[in-house]
């Protein structure tokens, strides 16, 4: 039967058994009867006028069945994929938002966008049609970049958004920030890019689509993060399908970090094409595929300004981002530079007076939206950097100037000027941590050991924090949220005291279905393996909004608890009846329901037992059975946060950084199981140390060509890139969600790039070195060694 | 993939008459690289002709002052190969960094000299150590075997059956990896012999080519420091995402001090 593993123990994952031994069920493990397969035409342009397409020697070709396009679209009448957020600018006027066809028509926007659909017998006789279609294509001058896209005379998207400008935005107070910029002693500034990123979750978007005449039903199963979200989009939005007609289905989903949260096209043309043909279609997209479709993450060119009085403290800051869009608003994308990206600019600092600008815009580049972090790793980069730069304008200690400017525990609840309030944390706390851990205190002589062998080390902070936990709906629907934000979850007491939780978040990785049965194994004292966990089946599970943004535990954990509340709840009123007690007086402890001060008790398997077998039950008052249901909105967001320390060795001869220490210490409230808390870590830490070293998405100016459209091309982190991590926690509890808990699936993302960065700039501060963009490829760090025209170091 | 036709012959001239008869046919060895391309639709071959049932392709022989590694011997059998590591221990080094453990078991010397991968390590080695290729016809020297990118002496129908490496003084590998590929960016083979030393580069250009300074200055004093100031030209280097061409000239220089450091060690 197994014991009672609860919060804060680390057992070993529930599903790696099946994932370990080969025994997962991805999409492309799925097959149905009378299935064919799908092939999308995507375009080789980065900007075309669509002249037409011509089917005939495709549809002539072996084993087709159809072939479709924009223009049968357009004909059926289907609607263009929804944008989830509308922002606005400072006058309140709306965002431009054009239509996003899932299959082009007229125009394509970026390499990779679709231009057909093929059906055919088999996947072998889909490609080979697929090569026979002949599209005419009147080729148009890409813009690519943010800088070139908005300059005038750049390529035009679309006919009615001037300059490419999708939204103006802003927030703060700007006024006051110009009046503090005006009293300071002394103002630090800094240009960056942030890095254009392509997530590369293992395993490939793929999608199958099927439709039952009988009932009038249809059967998406897809690769996403959120299958009730895509219903609701799709269905209502796109196909007109009614949502007690269409079931979506995320089976194993082999890692989303963000790419898997959107409702893509790819998924509106197969299960619209599955009722033209009659006939099941599956697509699973390749690797290649994946780099001109999947969305992309980051792309920001910013300029930032920080004011500081004499003594260091910050009295302003000032942001003016341009975030590059792609071709078309992807389900988030404009909420992700903004919102998710001004509100973290006070981090963990006093800064009175925040202003931040940010121009979204449009570029011939596949649809830009949230990567692990989403906004929040580009807030942070900024933040951290500048810290540093103004720390060695004004000859502060990197650690000193942070100090003099963080909030102090004791502030909190704090709120700050954009926006967000922070319920707890302890930022001092965490750096006090990390430089013990990170034992900073010797770094002098490891460094002199380094340069003993003609290397150059450098050390890096940041010490941050991030908002996540997705979403408070009210405050979300404020910014321009079009949905809510809130989770949802069932705990079905079987008749035998065994439990099966429906939840709407949707575990890809992140250890769900051992975390929570945890919470469940806590709180009701049911044994550990007697918990399961559902999740990914609109058919099976009530409703969700999915997981991202470091939510699924923070809002569908609070769900799920409260859930199991509301069992204890109603098993109080049972074992009350049938221990002939008063309900106050029944205890709920380890599993019994007891009389207090009595050792009359009734097990949680004799209560399930009773509200299934309902003979000796109060059914005037009760209903029987024992299964509840939680809808969970957040108060608010939760605030995790921490501070990173990155140690690295630059090779002056070659310019290659070697990443050789790592610390975090981290706040992520109520850890629940440490084994997957570290886990998050190492892998968030990983994809942040890939932002600043090796990741970049480059694309052709003028053709638009993605030029990194491969792993040969784009340079994923890999585990010889990698020190021992020394991980930590430090942690506060959140005030507002139930069990204490805070957000840890993006911290590693959000803090670690800019500590990574600091330590680079660290290591070549001799040599009047300021700033490295990212990432710091060797070819980069050999030309600013070249352009400040120093000597490489001694043999 | 599309589809095509499979065929194993056991014997050499079969192997060569099923490539000529069939137009458009390919020999497949490890297939690594070759597998990747008919996956991703670039070649579409009507027939493949799989080189493994030819066993006497496999394996390395000591011929005194050459060593002979057959065509179809496997990276992975050349790392570990006490023989090599104790006659050509640079020879063993670059085999040891090509790729991943699965592309050293199943990729093959013959291979991967056919392809002439610009950023293919082989073809400094072999280059840089004078070898011969040994084919189903004849012997071709290094030296007039690699014609720049993808492109060598083999005649259509000819195949590869054995690498002869003549045994240096000293030899050395250094590779400074392509970050995303793990290929050369540049990769430098240097091999001292008592005529003089040779110094080739790979990953640097359109193919393998030879650096005529730096083995006069080598040949006169064999150490990092005779050549750590010559610089070589960037006509003719390649830039792109990853480097430009004046960093892989830089390289070239930084990357044979340390083979030579690596022969003299
Ligand atoms: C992930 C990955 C990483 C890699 N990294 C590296 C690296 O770091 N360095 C490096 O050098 N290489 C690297 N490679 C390439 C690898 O070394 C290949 O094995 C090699 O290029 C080809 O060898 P093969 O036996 O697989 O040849 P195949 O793929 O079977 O054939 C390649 C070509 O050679 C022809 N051919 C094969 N054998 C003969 C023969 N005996 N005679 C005539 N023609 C022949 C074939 O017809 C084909 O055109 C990598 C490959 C992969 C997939």
């Amino acid at each position: 039967m197994g014991n009672v593993i609860g919060i804060g123990a680390s057992p070993k994952r529930k599903e790696d058994q099946r994932f370990l031994t080969g025994r997962g069920n991805y999409v492309s493990d799925i097959k149905r009867p009378g299935m064919t397969a799908g092939v999308f035409v995507r375009s080789p342009h980065g900007h075309a006028m669509l002249r037409g397409v011509d089917k005939s020697a495709a549809l002539a070709s072996p084993g087709v069945i159809a072939v479709l396009t924009g223009e049968d679209a357009a004909a059926d009448k289907l609607g263009s994929l929804p944008c989830g957020w509308g922002i606005s600018d400072a006058k309140g006027v709306p965002m431009k938002e054009p239509p996003f066809p899932m299959l082009a028509q007229g125009k394509v926007r970026f390499v990779g966008d679709m231009v057909a659909f093929v059906i055919a017998e088999t996947p072998a006789q889909a490609s080979a049609a697929a090569e026979l279609l002949t599209v005419d294509y009147e080729v148009l001058p890409s813009v690519v970049g943010v800088l070139e896209a908005v300059r005038p005379g750049a390529p035009q998207l679309f006919d009615d958004v001037p300059n490419n400008i999708c939204c103006d935005w802003e927030l703060g107070d700007k006024a006051a920030v110009e009046t503090a910029f005006r009293k300071a002693a002394h103002v630090a500034k800094l240009s960056l890019v942030n890095n254009r990123l392509i997530g590369n979750p293992m395993e490939p978007r793929a999608a199958i689509a099927e439709y039952e005449p009988g009932t009038d039903r249809f059967t998406l199963w897809t690769t996403s993060q959120f299958p009730h979200v895509v219903r609701l989009l799709m269905g209502a939005l796109v196909l007109n399908i009614p949502q007690h007609k269409l079931r979506v289905v995320a089976p194993d989903v082999g890692g989303g970090f963000g790419v898997k949260q959107f409702h893509y096209g790819e998924e509106a043309v197969i299960t619209w094409a599955a009722k033209r043909v009659m006939r099941p279609i599956k697509w699973v997209a390749s690797r290649s595929e994946g780099y001109v479709s999947d969305r992309h993450g980051r792309d920001h060119v910013t300029e930032a300004e920080l004011a500081l009085d004499e003594t260091g403290k910050f009295l302003a800051f000032r942001v003016n981002t341009l975030a590059n869009m792609g071709g078309y608003l992807s389900t988030f994308g404009p909420n992700i530079p903004t919102n998710l990206y001004g509100p973290l600019l006070g981090g963990v600092y006093t800064t009175p007076a925040i202003y931040c600008n940010v121009k979204v815009v449009f570029t011939n580049t596949v649809p830009v939206d949230a990567y692990r972090g989403a906004g929040r790793p580009e807030a942070t980069f900024v933040l951290e950097r500048i810290v540093d730069v103004a720390a060695a304008e004004m000859g502060i200690d990197r650690v000193e100037i942070r100090r003099r400017n963080m909030i102090p525990k004791e502030a909190y609840p704090y709120q700050t000027p954009v926006l967000v309030q922070y319920d707890s944390g302890d930022p001092m706390g965490c750096l006090d941590g990390a430089l013990v851990a990170a034992d900073v205190k010797n770094f002098g002589i490891r460094k002199a050991e380094s340069a003993r062998r003609g290397k150059f080390r450098g050390l890096g902070y940041s010490t941050y924090v991030e908002a996540c936990g997705l979403a408070p709906s009210r405050f979300a629907g404020r910014l321009g949220a079009r949905g809510g934000l809130y989770e949802s979850a069932t705990v079905r007491v079987h008749p035998t005291g065994q439990v099966t939780v429906m939840i709407g978040t949707h575990n890809h990785g992140q250890g769900h279905e051992t975390t929570f049965a945890q919470i469940v194994s806590e709180k009701l004292g049911v044994a550990f393996d007697n918990v399961d966990i559902v999740f990914g089946d609109t058919d099976r599970v009530q409703f969700g909004m999915g997981t991202y943004g470091s939510r699924s535990l923070v809002v569908g954990g609070a769900a799920l608890s409260k859930a199991t509340d509301k069992v204890v709840a109603k098993g109080k009123k049972i074992a009350a009846h049938l221990l002939e007690a008063a309900e106050v007086d029944i205890q709920f402890e380890a599993g019994k329901f007891s009389v207090a001060g009595t050792d009359r008790a009734k097990t949680f398997e004799e209560i399930a037992g009773a509200a299934y077998v309902p003979h000796d039950y109060p059914l005037e008052v009760l209903e029987p059975g024992l299964e509840e249901q939680a809808y969970y909105d957040p108060v608010n967001f939760t605030y995790p946060g921490g501070c990173h320390i990155a140690e690295v060795e630059v090779d002056p001869e070659t310019g290659t950084v070697t990443l050789v220490n790592y610390t975090a210490v981290d706040d992520v409230g109520t850890v629940i199981n440490p084994m997957i808390v570290e886990g998050q870590l190492h892998g968030g830490i990983v994809q942040g140390v890939g932002q600043a070293l090796y990741e970049n998405a480059v694309y052709d100016e003028g053709s638009g060509q993605l030029l990194s459209g491969s792993l040969m091309d784009y340079c994923m982190p890999r585990a010889d890139h990698m020190p021992m991590m020394k991980i930590a926690t430090h942690s506060t509890l959140c005030t507002h969600t139930p069990m204490g808990v805070k957000g840890c699936g993006e911290v590693g993302t959000i803090g670690s790039p800019a500590a990574i960065i600091n330590a680079v700039v660290d290591a070549l501060s001799h040599l009047g070195v300021t700033h490295v963009d990212m990432p710091a490829t060797p070819n980069r760090i050999w030309r600013l060694l070249q352009n400040a025209s120093l000597p490489v170091a001694a043999e | 993939m599309k589809p095509f036709a499979y065929h194993q012959p056991d014997q050499i001239p079969h192997a060569a008459k099923l490539l000529t008869s069939i137009e458009d046919s390919k020999l497949v060895a490890g297939g690594m690289t070759l597998i990747p391309t008919l996956k991703q639709r670039l070649a579409s071959p009507p027939a493949l002709i799989d080189l493994s049932r030819l066993g006497n392709l496999k394996g390395i022989a000591d011929d005194g002052a050459t060593i002979t590694i057959g065509a179809m011997t496997p990276h992975v059998v050349v790392a570990a190969s006490k023989l090599v590591q104790a006659r050509i221990p640079g020879l063993a080094a670059l085999a040891s960094m090509i790729g991943d453990p699965a592309v050293r078991i199943r990729g093959t010397i013959g291979g991967s000299v056919a392809n002439n991968d610009p950023a293919a390590d082989y073809p400094a080695g072999v280059l840089g150590l004078g070898a011969t290729i040994v084919t189903s016809t004849r012997e071709i020297a290094a030296d007039g075997f690699f014609r720049g990118l993808f492109e060598t002496a083999l005649e259509p129908g000819e195949i590869i059956t054995a690498i002869r490496f003549p045994v240096p003084l000293k030899a050395g590998y250094a590779k400074f990896k392509a970050p995303a590929s793990r290929y050369a960016l540049v990769g430098v083979f240097v091999a001292k012999f008592a005529e003089g030393v040779r110094v080739a580069v790979t990953g640097a250009g359109s193919g393998v080519f030879r650096v005529p300074p730096m083995e006069e200055a080598l040949s006169q004093n064999f150490d990092p420091s005779a050549i750590a100031a010559i610089k070589i030209d960037t006509d003719g280097l390649t830039s792109d995402i990853h480097a430009e061409a004046d960093y892989r000239a830089h390289l070239v220089t930084v990357m044979t001090k340390r083979a030579v450091d690596a022969a003299l060690s």
